[in-house]
């Protein structure tokens, strides 16, 4: 009775196997064969990222995804950053950015919703099968003037169907706000007087790794933000799965 | 992996006489929004060497750096075949900054120790504490926390005390900092290197307890990235 049921279970696994193979088998036979130098249109990649927020009490804007080559990258620690990343910095709205206009961003998508503390949150994004394949992922806290966590230029191009990379996001300044703190400046729910984006850059104007919040339990009366506000690196944790 | 499984069966003399000079460009980052680092020390060295060891008291020549940003003594007290290259930057390295691309012989020294002070900061310094240099061809991303010497209070009074064993912070080179505090404490508990707590910091510019502005003058670590790319 057991021989025979675990026999069951190897044969059910084996025409598993065979029918997932041959899926496999007949697109790569399409690309080996039948296309050799023309680009093949169909042939897609496709990833799941799924980020959890690490922080205590900040909240996540939607998720700004993209797939896309070498030579773009979304900031860059010293250098003054984009209208658009100020824009989902201050403000967490991913749109501008999103809509990119280059040739080097394949594809982008948003996630739905924000992400709260200790939520996690899946995206699909997928682009057409190219030699380079970069990831850039972020994301406001919220209960911030311009703080964002996230990654660019990750590279994806080494990644296997059904294979799996995780990273911790650190958290950045986007430098285009000063970490004033006080009502009127912040967008989430810390401050019920919140405000986004400002065209107005009254801080450094360089992307650097965020110093932190003070908070008004540290000594900083005016600060809307208290001590459950607080957040080190990393801010939240991301997985990467190519399912195509 | 299997080149050092190797090594490490291999006798010692027999190791040691397979040490080759590298070629190295070392590039560093200041990844904070407001602190500056005096000029930066690279050091190749062997094995057994340290500039700074968690846990164990500073050195005399570490408290100088850590405390006012001079790495001369740290340099004076290397070995003959330690590779000091230093002030890298030319200067202080500003937040967000990179120093240029510096190229590096390694002789025979197979490790890698950077150190630089924090300012505004009593003691605070940038640590990089013996990275074995790998031997293949590569690019390698390093990111270095920030250490307290655990060689001074931090009191948090900007006073130009620069010199070993003054009291005080040597300067905010962002121009961006208070006068007339009062001082945040006048007892540390842990007198050996350890990371940094961070600075306290306050709001009010003409007094209060810190002369460190407490939104701008903070830091999460890491602190720096260091891109060591072996030729």
């Amino acid at each position: 009775m057991k021989y025979l049921s675990s026999k069951s279970t190897t044969l059910a696994v084996t025409i598993l196997a065979a029918s997932l193979l041959s899926a496999c088998g007949s697109s790569s036979d399409d690309d080996d064969v039948v296309v050799v130098d023309v680009p093949d249109e169909t042939a897609m990649v496709s990833y799941d990222i799924t980020l959890t927020n690490l922080t205590a009490n900040q909240p996540l804007s939607p998720l700004a995804a993209q797939l896309h080559a070498s030579d773009y990258q979304a900031w860059k620690v010293g250098s003054v950053a984009s209208e658009s990343l100020e824009i989902l910095a201050e403000g967490g709205d991913n749109a501008a950015l999103l809509a990119v206009d280059s040739a080097s961003v394949y594809s982008a998508v948003s996630g739905t919703g924000a992400v709260a503390p200790g939520v996690t949150q899946t995206l699909t994004i997928s682009a057409e099968e190219a030699g380079e394949m970069e990831l850039t992922l972020l994301t406001m806290l919220v209960n911030t003037n311009d703080a964002f966590a996230g990654k660019t230029g990750l590279d994806l191009s080494a990644l296997a169907m059904g294979e799996s990379m995780k990273q911790f996001l650190p958290v950045y300044d986007a430098g285009t706000e000063g970490n004033s703190e006080l009502a009127g400046t912040i967008p989430g729910p810390a401050d019920e007087a919140g405000e986004g984006f400002n065209m107005a850059r009254d801080d450094v104007d360089f992307v650097a790794r965020h110093p932190g919040v003070v908070g008004m339990d540290h000594g900083y009366s005016e600060s809307v933000l208290n001590s459950t506000h607080g957040f080190d690196s990393p801010a939240a944790v991301l997985t990467v799965t190519r399912t195509q | 992996m299997k080149t050092k499984s190797l090594l490490s069966i291999l006798p010692l003399s027999l190791a040691s006489a397979m040490a080759f000079s590298q070629s190295i460009d070392v590039e560093i980052t200041n990844l904070t929004h407001g602190i500056h680092f005096t000029p930066i020390l690279v050091s190749a060295h062997d094995d057994t060497t340290h500039l700074f060891s968690a846990g164990m008291t500073a050195s005399d020549e570490l408290k100088a750096m850590a405390e006012g940003g001079d790495t001369g003594p740290l340099m004076a007290a290397s070995a003959e075949s330690v590779v000091d290259t230093d002030n890298l930057a030319s200067g202080l390295l500003a937040p967000s900054a990179s120093t240029p691309v510096t190229a590096i012989e390694t002789g025979v020294n197979t490790h890698l120790s950077i150190v630089a002070m924090m300012l505004p900061t009593n003691d605070g310094f940038i640590g990089l504490d013996g990275w074995e240099i790998p031997t293949d061809v590569g690019t390698y991303t390093v990111y270095l926390n920030g250490y307290d010497a655990g060689t001074e209070v931090n009191d948090e009074i900007i006073n130009g005390g620069g010199t070993p064993g003054v009291l005080g912070i040597p300067a905010a080179p962002g121009m961006d900092a208070g006068t007339g505090a009062t001082g945040v404490t006048d007892m540390e508990s842990n007198a050996t290197v350890h990371i940094h707590r961070g600075n306290t910091g306050d709001t009010n510019l003409t007094g209060g307890i810190s002369d460190v502005d407490s939104r701008i003058h903070r830091w999460l670590n890491p602190v720096a990235k260091v891109v060591v790319t072996v030729k």
